[in-house]
């Protein structure tokens, strides 16, 4: 009874995981970068939803829908100040660097507004918990929704990427971004349409960490921004299956390497398993598939 | 490539702006403090300066006077703002209590303190860098720092200096291995022998998990020694479980193998924060065992928007309860309340005893405020161990030369969203 426990809160966990590790993955796919900043995005929705719901007193609803405003377009200027300047740079490290900044700066900002205090954070998950063989097994409400959105994110954004015109263009933008623009796609335009996509999941996920886990700092971000880039990198990164399954993945061996292994070597498995996969298979468990990309 | 410039140094700009407001903030809070202090300081001249030369002229030259050689300069170190901000606040306050009641009462052998606190955000390296500033300041002993990690890196460098240092707080054993440092406190062994006798010989529970942060040496400390206490008292530990610093989130695993091996009392030898993260998990996976901690726990109260109704029934062992009978408790807390607006916690009661026991112990000593920070630190260890004091953290609180107060621990109880003492 306890093994399916693990599992099903590994599944919650790597489903956050997942959620985080698509706008990794959608970023990398189109833009060839690895945008650090997006566990800060994560943090930022998160406070958004906080001063809505808990200081404003206002309905959860509108505060999820302000934070993926607010997620989008704090994405898209992040994409058009730091990173597009830098798109045609000698050096693919420049990018990277500058995300890392933008990443301290967003941290930097959220403690002078917010303060160094942690908050918590009431649950915007109103279900009660599911009881299963006479109450031995408890799945909470918030476990329930962050597996069905974890779902349902992935089926529609396969959905949207395969089936919609824009999709389209980001898949010809991703396989060739020369090509792309002769054929008359707007290769700018599309890149920050994916930016915007990926924050506006990161606002998502917040959301669902910060109900599952009820703890905020201006830090909340950074570690499930690490794990979540892992999960990319483990399920293949710019392969938009690849960062769901890799992100479900390492939720489940994260919970059950704590249950069965070591609770405090956790973390030590995760990057361990990290490092056998990119020895065994460089490109990811999906990273070969190159029709998938986006 | 001339527009990427002046993004990139736009960017750069806004990231210095925003890193020079930080450093305001924490330069605020200090000058607060010391405002605080120096106002305090000149009161208290002034009136001597009267009695003493009896010309309101004299008035100025003296306080210059004393300013520069006539008060002594305690220092103050804790996390004013970040994840242990309680604790920082709680003690910066209850210090400047003291430092004000003894300046109004005369001072120490007749000189008035100034006091200075800095905020290290609960970081080794913040925590350095604050007492090289304060020693830039003049400080001529320490009175901190608030947490044990932090007291660990400082006292490497009071011992150096061989500046005497009280942490009121600071708990892990490190934090008093020189002989220049004491703390008003239980150590975390101590403190995880006297949990264990207390949940033994109280007939708490029978089996009992534990849940304890293995990257921090207050936690791994306690468990320890709770572990080797529980060997001789009437109880089992059924599961003792880690978590670490960078994975501080999900305490699912933790509390379900506490729920499988049949805990009725979950140890949480751990800090407030991650401790309302256990309870909330807790709470939504329906398992309601007792939960009993150490002083780390005191400000669980205070996270900002938590369900205070989650951490109904929780234990914990601390030498200081709010609601306590004796007249100086009651003097603090209402001293307290009315300056600060807030229940004082047993941090605050720490800090409150550190000043007075660097009082008695000057007096004993007879310190001065021309003697020089060694000379100083040499004449306050011998008279540490020397002074008796009836505090609010325990009754006839002696210290010894390894720099460990003897006292008795007290246990509360949380009961409707205030500490209760058992």
């Amino acid at each position: 009874m306890s093994f399916i426990s693990y599992l099903i809160n590994g599944i919650s966990l790597g489903s956050v995981y997942a959620i985080i590790a698509l706008g990794y993955t959608m970023v990398y796919g189109i833009a060839k970068m690895l945008n650090f900043a997006h566990g800060d995005v994560i943090m930022v929705g998160s406070f958004a939803v906080f001063t809505i719901v808990s200081t404003l007193g206002l309905s959860p609803i509108l505060g999820i829908l302000v934070a993926v405003v607010i997620c989008t377009v704090l994405g898209m200027a992040i994409e058009r100040v730091a990173y597009k300047p830098l798109r045609n740079a000698s050096s693919p490290l420049a990018v990277l660097i500058t995300a890392i900044g933008v990443s301290y700066l967003l941290q930097n900002i959220a403690l002078l507004i917010f303060g160094a205090n942690t908050k918590s954070f009431t649950s915007v998950v109103t279900i009660s918990p599911l009881k299963l063989a006479d109450g031995q097994l408890m799945i909470s409400g918030e476990t329930i929704v962050t597996i069905i959105a974890g779902i349902v994110i992935m089926i529609g954004l396969t959905l949207f990427v395969n089936k919609s015109k824009a999709g389209q263009a980001m898949l010809a933008v991703s396989e060739d971004k020369g090509a792309a623009q002769l054929m008359g796609i707007n290769v700018n335009g599309t890149i920050a349409l994916t930016f915007a996509i990926g924050s506006a999941l990161a606002a998502i996920a917040g959301v669902l960490l910060c109900s599952a886990y009820p703890s905020l700092t201006p830090y909340t971000g950074a570690m499930p921004g690490i794990k979540a880039f892992v999960a990319a990198v483990f399920g293949g990164i710019g392969s938009i299956p690849g960062a769901m399954i890799g992100g479900i993945l390492l939720g489940i061996i994260e919970i059950l390497g704590k249950a069965y292994i070591s609770s405090q070597m956790a973390d030590a498995i995760v990057f361990a398993v990290l490092i056998i996969v990119l020895l065994v298979k460089p490109t990811g468990i999906l990273g070969k598939n190159i029709q998938e990309k986006v | 490539m001339k527009r990427f410039d002046k993004i990139m140094s736009l960017v750069m700009a806004s990231a210095m702006a925003a890193s020079l407001f930080v450093g305001c903030g924490n330069a605020d809070t200090g000058a607060q403090a010391d405002n605080a202090a120096s106002e305090a300081n000149d009161t208290a001249t002034d009136e001597a300066a009267e009695s003493d030369a009896g010309t309101a002229a004299a008035d100025d030259s003296a306080a210059a006077d004393t300013a520069a050689s006539g008060a002594f300069k305690i220092g103050g170190i804790g996390p004013t703002t970040g994840s242990a901000a309680v604790y920082g606040v709680a003690v910066q306050n209850a210090a400047q209590l003291a430092v004000d009641e003894i300046n109004a009462a005369g001072g120490i052998n007749g000189v008035s303190i100034e006091f200075k606190f800095e905020d290290d955000e609960c970081d080794a390296e913040k925590s350095v860098n604050a007492y090289n500033t304060l020693k830039d300041w003049g400080m001529q002993m320490l009175m901190g720092t608030v947490t044990s990690g932090c007291s660990v890196a400082v006292a490497e460098k009071t011992a150096d200096d061989n500046m005497f240092q009280l942490t009121p707080s600071g708990s892990s054993v490190d934090c008093v291995k020189y002989d220049n440092a004491f703390r008003v406190c239980f150590s975390d062994p101590n403190q995880g022998a006297a949990s264990a006798q207390y949940i033994g010989e109280n007939s708490v529970a029978s089996s009992v998990a534990v849940i304890y942060d293995s990257s921090d040496i207050y936690s791994s400390g306690i468990y320890e020694k709770f572990v080797s206490e529980a060997a001789n008292q009437p109880f089992e530990i059924v599961s003792a479980e880690a978590f670490t610093a960078d994975n501080k989130t999900d305490f699912s695993v933790q509390l379900q193998k506490a729920k499988d091996a049949g805990a009725e009392l979950v140890f949480l030898p751990i800090y407030y924060t991650e401790a309302s993260l256990i309870l909330s998990q807790a709470s939504t996976m329906g398992y309601e065992p007792i939960f009993f901690g150490c002083d780390g726990l005191d400000g669980i109260l205070n996270v900002e928007n938590f369900d205070t109704s989650l951490a109904e029934g929780v234990m914990l062992l601390t030498p200081f309860a709010a609601d306590a009978e004796d007249e100086l408790t009651k003097k603090f807390v209402t001293a307290y309340k009315e300056k600060f607006g807030d229940t004082p916690n047993q941090f605050a009661a720490d800090a409150y005893d550190a000043i007075y026991a660097i009082k008695a112990a000057g007096e004993k000593a007879g310190i001065t405020p021309d003697m020089d920070m060694s000379a100083m630190c040499e004449a306050m260890k011998g008279a540490m161990t020397e002074i008796t004091l009836d505090g609010l953290t325990g009754v006839g609180m002696t210290w010894d030369a390894s720099g460990e107060p003897n006292k008795a621990p007290k246990a509360v109880k949380i009961t409707d969203g205030v500490y209760t003492a058992m």
